[in-house]
């Protein structure tokens, strides 16, 4: 191509996201000019500078001559569009090393409180949303974005649906993430665990989602592969979920356009029912649905075989889109809820058991008969790890169900520990094997800078994992037993406090794991910066890279 | 008012799960039926393919 070609016009897509993104600026300029809430005005800047941004990204875009619909093919291969997967696996690394160094700052805000700092914008209760939407969100997020954009496009052998579009869901994805973010820090919450960000926050993220999901399903749509792989039905159960989910749980109505506070639409125990039904199906689809999707592709690719039985993962899929749904109610238990949704919850949690070992016991079988790999190649065995880890977490969880159990764990740092064996073990390692997988794949690489580095990473980040939740069952035992022992004359035998001096050792363990686990990323953080950097190029360069439009 | 619910309810309630049941045990059905087997086996080798 001559650099001399004419600038070509701009393409209809550029302009009307040009025009949009102009409105949008000026409202934001607007709101802020009359808004008196400071960490609302900030919010509103940011919003307007992203709107100017993508002003002049578009407009540059136009300018600098780049394709406007690159080809769908060339050389008869599928011309993938792969930028924005590359930006969202960044985006999760850096995410992911923030994330976990915050959740290892209250992990030992709780065993030294003086590290609160008597400062408003650091103690615990901003920072604990802080790390959970990090960790979920921000990092589980933008993997889930990263993997879902990959997977779609391989097994659908086709490029991704719209030029912009893909851009849009990445970029405005994770402007959610900076606006939830910095709202927690700067006192803006709505209150509910998992859903805290306040009305505009979740008003944006609605239209990211929808995005998201048309740029999935319109993949889907142009597919060359006659069937859709069963992966893509997993993404897609998360996708359509979470949108259903975020929606119900988030109505609510603002005081003004000009506040950042607003009152949810329902009251009472429906409330309750309502935040629990969102938090036990965002672990479900969230934490769960998506990355099995992660499962279903990576673990057969690697290990170079098919899944273990394809039929068992499309009953393993039905299975658990019809229980999951039902059993929310398991975090109400002794509540004002009625007792027969409390029973309710209890039996579908319990029969969740058997898809979700049926899951497992698909990805572990995957292996059978190439087990030797396990012991040459560190990124399988971290998968591996983590559907055992998923296996573990899953057997607790409708253990805990049981209302005679979750009356000794409701309260305790069991529910901690459980909480981390499915977060540190499944989704987390889950996860660094996926971005282990990918990052050679998106670059263009031989393989790792180090395989030797991942072995490091996967026995420190193991030991921090075991040292977590050790502690955690422990401490959760004990403090439940403790709640609940009386003295001869019928007294309580320990009064709360001493509870909580009692968990001390506990808690230090607890930090001490934690802080392996943020070593353990921060060394493959290292390791795929060198990779990208330093990597041995793969021969063949697969279909010429596609003109990726300016990332920022 | 409370015999509308109650109504409902019931409708909803025992139709609902024969309703749901149908609907999984004809999935169980079409997943293990003996002629999709060739078409599954296929299916899953599509992450393994190179294009
Ligand atoms: C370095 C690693 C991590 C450390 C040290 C850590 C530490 C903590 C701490 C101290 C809490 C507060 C517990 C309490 O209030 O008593 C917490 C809560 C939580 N963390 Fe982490 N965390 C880590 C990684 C993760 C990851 C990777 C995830 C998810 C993918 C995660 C998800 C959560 C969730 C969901 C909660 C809320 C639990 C509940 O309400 O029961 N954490 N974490
Ligand atoms: C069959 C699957 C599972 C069942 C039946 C289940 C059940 C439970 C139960 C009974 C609780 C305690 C509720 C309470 O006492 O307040 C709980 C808490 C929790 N579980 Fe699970 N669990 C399952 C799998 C998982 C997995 C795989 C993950 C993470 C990846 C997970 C993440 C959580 C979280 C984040 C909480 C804490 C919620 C909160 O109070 O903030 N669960 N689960």
């Amino acid at each position: 191509m001559s650099t001399l070609a004419p600038p070509r016009s701009m393409s209809a897509g550029e302009i009307v996201g040009m025009v949009l993104a102009a409105a949008f600026a000026l409202l934001w300029i607007f709101i802020a000019s009359k808004a008196t809430d400071p960490g609302y005005v900030f919010h509103a800047w940011v919003f307007a500078a992203a709107g100017i941004a993508t002003v002049f990204a578009l407009g540059r875009r136009a300018v600098a001559n780049a394709p406007a619909a690159p080809p769908q093919e060339i050389d008869g291969r599928p011309n993938y569009n792969m930028g924005p997967v590359r930006f969202a696996t960044i985006a999760a690394l850096l995410w992911g090393v923030a994330g976990f160094l915050v959740g290892f700052i209250i992990a030992a805000q709780l065993a030294w409180p003086i590290l609160n700092l008597d400062l408003p914008w650091v103690q615990f209760g901003r920072l604990r949303p802080l790390h959970t939407s990090a960790v979920i969100f921000a990092f589980g997020g933008n993997v889930l974005i990263a993997t879902a954009l990959y997977v779609v496009q391989r097994t659908s052998r086709a490029r991704l649906a719209g030029e912009l579009a893909p851009w849009f869901v990445v970029l405005g994805y994770n402007l959610f993430i900076v606006i939830a973010g910095t709202g927690y820090l700067l006192g803006i919450t709505q209150g509910r665990e998992y859903a805290e960000p306040e009305w505009y926050a979740d008003l944006w993220l609605t239209i990211v989602w929808v995005a998201f999901l048309l740029v999935f399903l319109g993949t889907l749509w142009k597919r060359k592969e006659p069937h859709i792989y069963v992966a893509n039905w997993f993404y897609l159960a998360f996708i359509l979920t979470i949108a259903v989910l975020h929606l119900g749980n988030n109505a609510a109505v603002p005081v003004s356009i000009f506040s950042p506070k607003s009152y949810s639409l329902w009251s009472g125990v429906q409330d309750a029912m309502f935040q629990w039904w969102y938090g036990h199906n965002a672990v479900g689809f969230f934490l769960t649905a998506g990355f099995l999707g992660i499962m279903y592709y990576f673990v057969p690719k690697r290990a170079e075989r098919p899944v273990y039985s394809y039929r068992l993962s499309i009953i393993h899929f039905w299975a658990l889109i019809f229980l999951y749904i039902w059993a929310g109610p398991h975090h109400l238990h002794y509540t004002a809820l009625p007792d027969w949704a409390q029973t309710l919850g209890m039996t579908f949690s319990i029969m969740l058991w058997m898809p979700s070992w049926g899951g497992m016991i698909n990805g572990l079988m995957t292996l059978s008969g190439a087990w030797d790999k396990l012991r040459t190649d560190p990124v399988l065995r971290m998968m591996v790890v983590s559907v055992a880890f998923y296996g573990m977490s899953t057997f607790e969880g409708p253990m805990m169900s049981i209302k005679a159990v979750n009356s000794l764990s409701h309260y305790t740092e069991w529910t901690v520990g459980h909480v981390h064996s499915g977060a540190l073990g499944w989704v987390g390692f889950v996860s660094f094997g996926a971005i282990y997988c990918l990052v050679p794949w998106l670059w263009n690489k031989k393989g790792l800078y180090s395989l030797k580095l991942v072995n490091w990473h996967f026995w420190i980040a193991t030991l921090g994992i075991v040292l977590y939740i050790s502690a955690m069952w422990v401490a959760g035992i004990m403090e439940g037993l403790m709640w609940r022992a009386y003295n001869s004359l019928g007294f309580l035998e320990y009064s709360f406090i001493e509870t909580v001096e009692a968990k001390y050792p506990f808690f230090v363990i607890r930090a001490l794991g934690g802080l392996l686990f943020v070593v353990g990323a921060l060394i493959m953080a290292y390791n795929v910066y060198m990779t990208i950097r330093a990597g041995e190029a793969a021969e063949p360069a697969p279909a010429a890279a596609p003109a990726a439009i300016a990332a920022e | 008012m409370t015999q509308t619910y109650a109504l409902l309810a019931g409708i909803a309630q025992q139709f609902g799960v024969l309703f749901f049941m149908a609907i999984f045990l004809s999935i169980v059905a079409y997943a293990l039926w003996p002629k999709n087997r060739a078409r599954f086996d296929a299916a899953a080798e599509i992450p393994l393919k190179e294009d």
